[in-house]
């Protein structure tokens, strides 16, 4: 079958791909341009683990087709250090020990850096109802909810 | 070398720490490797075909369809895994899970796998496998399997344990019995009996990550298997076992793994990929679904259980029984027995008695679930104690308080007692703020205590020491939750150096000797007992090449802070060699140092928690929602204090969920209705307040630091919690978990209608 031919920005990079009608934008990041960062915990948008930002609005990439990527800016957990330097959710996910087993921290730092840029003083409710469409199984969430908290602090600083 | 695993109280420097993991930058960059990013070149797509049905008789299965779609390189069946398992029954029972030979068990069982070049080609051959099935009745609950009119699921299962053999066959593998002491006399010395009969529904560990795998089968009779698992060396040996090579030609390399909670603990589909790889001659990568991980992996079992316990005016429980009825799915399990060990585990009991049954059912495999077993028994114990210290007019604090387990004390399931704390968190449970916390309307606050064995077992550790005095550290217990931070800190502390010079990897089957799997909360146990072993082992290298480099007696070097001293006034002038100084060396002292460790970590400490949990419920709805939460718990001694509370915080919050929200829904037709994460809802961020957590440290004195397991015990006692709470917040005892508003709501409308 012919595949479809699609040009797109992924992390402020030019990418072009061939993709299939079915085949969802997770699975071409992950198998056909080996961004393994965002994972599938559920292949129907109840985990969160595949999160991504399409043209500033948090997705599943797991309910987005690969061909709905032409023309548009993708944002990967891969983009969201600058070279060895971590965002501030990044750090403060290492400082709380906001992870355990991590399949899911991609996915939260996604949503929570989603969440900062469009809310950066939120309040312990509005974190918890940000981050409800990602699922945490290690964790309780507690360390979550205090990391991105503490990097709000920072980021309001920088 | 003789190791001394024995406590010694010592003062910490890097013990008690809280830096930052080592693996943590590629988990927050998305660069770490789970089960699923790792691919080979030419890797072929595998996928399995599942049982609609909950129980039929496989009559034929027609592949040549699949076969010739192009793109197809493999197709297998049961028949493509013979029997090689010797009169092994519980290998036996694994194969066939892996896949049906004669009888589909449950819906999803897997009945024949494809490899094909893509995931499209590969889901288009499962449509074209023909499958020819003789529907046979099937039973889903736990108490219907149990009577005697029931569908019998193994005509060959004839229950073991009864004082005569029976006649007939029955669903009911197992009965089993612990306690001591003479009940009905304790009953007899009652002045208040409470007795209860509970149900709990079955739940899934629920890990983010599916079961992935890639294997790769040489036609050399090698094969190397990628794979997320809590246990590679268990992983391989079932493997080899079932594909008839010997272990060692099979290496298995653990990925990194999200999320297990005893679920990663049992083959199905390596054993499927590693055939269909061998079958293709191409490596196969294997990922289930989210729908396959909940009809066909591991979940826990549903329970029936009846509890009584009696207890004098003063306090004092004189007797306690329960008779407990686990599922276990198809195939004889041992979920009971653990239940029925750990029901009355906290108490110091004079009569007690537990019966347990193994109860077949036509639903997955029962696998471990975060101390298995244990959290359904403790919701019904717990349950009861707490109606019967109301009945007493004693708080239930102080109830357990009068009448927990101590040092000393016979356990119910038999062992005596060393230093244990479910004493000291019922004493820190009763002065914690939580207890004075201000409750609202519709508000309760409930208690409950919990206790967990934890396990040791087989651990080999290898520590090796660069040139440049790094230190490399290679365990074989699969890291689940923070261990290589715990463990590079015990390697620092026993080394003395710093916590930055140790690089700790977990290491794959070929490169060390077997490790048992990470369960029973052992991980760091057992793997901090053997890295200590290893250190020591290294440490005593070192003083010999110290000596060596002073040409003195080795007796006269010690070890202290990281460095080899001379000891002695004759060696005054001599100074010190940093660790550093030592392995720089080493090329012209004897060559490379490193310390080994291959041991049973026996002696691991018994651990109890307490936990206070507030719940409101709408009177209304049956809603509920958890106000505050508080974990007190016992870990010996904590290596890494922010992990262990993140154990703490984990297990509380799945217990919340299982309490609430999570069941197993099957259909009238033995389908599972809910497989998948919107209909089997997981406690989400917005569900739950902080968590709350005291650590305790009573020493376990069988581990050089005090070091006990802490990974499990805090799924034990939420249920009883939370239960204990929406019992007193309603009005109503609750005895059906999970309670989800439709169940609450029906309790309260019964009672209101009772009180007419």
């Amino acid at each position: 079958m012919a595949g479809i031919a699609v040009s797109t920005t992924i992390n402020g990079d030019a990418v072009e791909y061939l993709c299939q009608p079915d085949e969802t934008l997770l699975d071409v990041l992950r198998d056909r341009l080996g961004l393994t960062g965002a994972k599938e915990g559920c292949g129907t948008g109840d985990c969160g683990a595949c999160s991504i930002i399409l043209d500033d609005r948090l997705v599943c990439s797991c309910l987005v087709l690969g061909a709905e990527a032409e023309g548009r800016r993708v944002e990967t957990i891969e983009g969201m250090a600058h070279g060895d330097t971590l965002h501030p959710l990044q750090q403060k996910f290492l400082e709380h020990a906001a992870l355990q087993c991590g399949i899911c921290t991609p996915g939260f730092l996604i949503a929570a850096k989603d969440l900062l840029a469009k809310n950066p003083d939120p309040t312990e409710e509005e974190i918890r109802f940000g981050l409800a469409g990602n699922l945490c199984r290690c964790t309780g969430y507690d360390k979550i909810v205090r990391a991105v908290q503490d990097a709000a602090i920072v980021m309001k600083g920088a | 070398m003789n190791f001394d695993p024995r406590f010694s109280g010592r003062k910490f420097t890097s013990v008690g720490t809280r830096p930052i993991r080592p693996d943590g930058i590629d988990k927050v960059t998305g660069r770490a490797r789970y089960g699923a990013d790792f691919n080979m070149a030419g890797q072929l797509v595998g996928r399995v075909l599942r049982s609609p049905h909950a129980h039929a008789r496989i009559v034929k299965i027609d592949t040549s369809k699949a076969e010739k779609l192009a793109g197809v390189k493999a197709v297998i069946t049961a028949a493509d895994l013979p029997d090689l398992t010797d009169g092994d029954a519980a290998m036996y029972d694994v194969l066939d899970n892996c896949m049906a030979r004669t009888k589909a068990l449950y819906d999803g069982h897997a009945v024949a796998a494809v490899a094909a070049i893509d995931a499209r080609t590969a889901r288009q051959a499962l449509k074209l496998i023909e499958i020819e099935y003789e529907l046979l009745p099937h039973v889903t609950d736990v108490d219907e399997a149990a009577k005697h009119t029931a569908p019998l699921i193994n005509d060959a299962i004839f229950t073991e344990g009864l004082e005569e053999k029976p006649v007939k066959p029955s669903n009911v593998t197992k009965r089993s019995q612990f306690g001591h002491g003479d009940v009905h006399q304790g009953f007899g010395q009652a002045d208040f009996i409470v007795e209860r009969s509970f149900k709990t529904e079955q739940t899934h560990q629920g890990y983010i990550e599916p079961h992935a795998c890639v294997a790769n089968f040489s036609s050399d009779g090698t094969a190397d298997l990628w794979v997320c698992t809590q246990g590679h060396f268990v992983y391989r040996q079932h493997c080899a076992q079932l594909l008839g090579m010997e272990a060692s030609k099979l290496r298995v390399t653990s990925s990194e793994i999200g999320g297990g909670f005893g679920g990663k603990t049992h083959v199905w589909a390596e054993p499927v990929a590693l055939a269909l790889s061998r079958k293709a001659g191409r490596p196969v990568k294997l990922v289930m679904t989210r729908d396959e991980v909940f009809r066909a992996s591991g979940p826990t079992s549903a329970t029936s259980i009846d509890v009584k316990i009696g207890a004098r005016k003063d306090g004092t429980i004189t007797a306690a029984e329960a008779t407990l009825r686990y599922s276990c799915g198809p195939y004889a399990g041992s979920w009971a027995e653990i239940g029925a060990m750990t029901a009355f585990a906290c108490y110091k009991l004079d009569n007690v008695k537990t019966v347990g049954y193994e109860v077949l059912v036509n639903r997955p495999k029962t696998a471990a679930y975060r101390a298995p077993s244990a959290p359904m028994a403790a919701f019904a114990v717990e349950s009861a104690v707490d109606e019967l210290a109301k009945k007493i007019g004693m708080d239930p604090v102080d109830f357990r308080i009068k009448n927990a387990a101590q040092e000393g004390t016979r356990s119910s399931y038999g062992p005596v007692y060393g230093p244990i704390g479910i004493g000291p968190t019922l004493e820190a449970v009763k002065s914690h703020p939580h207890m004075k916390a201000p409750l609202g309307k519709n508000q309760g606050r409930g208690m409950a205590c919990g206790f967990w064995f934890n396990f040791g077992g087989q651990t080999c550790t290898d520590l090796n020491i660069g040139m440049d005095g790094s230190v490399s550290l290679a365990v074989g217990t699969v890291d689940v939750g923070g261990s290589r931070a715990s463990l590079s800190l015990v390697a620092a502390e026993e080394l003395g150096i710093d916590y930055s010079q140790v690089k700790a990897i977990v290491a794959d089957t070929s490169s060390l000797g077997y490790n048992d799997m990470t369960d029973g909360s052992r991980g760091t146990f057992s793997s901090s007992m053997a890295t200590i072993s290893a250190a020591r082992n290294a440490i005593k290298i070192l003083r010999e090449r110290a000596a060596q480099m002073w040409d003195i007696a080795v007796d006269d070097v010690v070890w202290e802070k990281g460095h080899a001293i001379a000891r002695g006034e004759k060696h005054g002038n001599l100074g010190k060699l940093s660790l550093k100084e030592i392995a720089v060396e080493s090329g012209k002292t004897g060559g490379p140092i490193a310390g080994h460790s291959e041991l049973v970590a026996d002696g691991a400490g018994v651990s109890f928690a307490t936990h206070i949990c507030d719940i409101e419920v709408d009177p209304d709805t049956g809603a509920t929602r958890v106000i505050r939460y508080t974990v007190v718990q016992d870990a010996g001694k904590a290596v890494h204090p922010t992990y262990v509370e993140g154990q703490y915080q984990g297990g509380a919050a799945q217990g919340i969920g299982w309490a609430l929200n999570e069941e197993y829904i099957y259909g009238k037709d033995g389908r599972l209705q809910n497989a998948g994460f919107l209909d089997y809802r997981i406690p989400v961020c917005s569900d739950l307040p902080m968590i709350d957590t005291q650590i305790l440290e009573i020493p376990n004195p069988n581990h050089p630091y005090g070091v006990r397991g802490v990974g499990e015990t805090s799924i034990v006692p939420p249920l009883a919690a939370i239960a204990n709470a929406v019992s007193n917040a309603a009005g109503v005892r609750m005895t059906h978990i999970p309670m989800s508003p439709p169940r609450i709501l029906a309790a309260i409308e019964a009672e209101r209608e009772w009180s007419k």
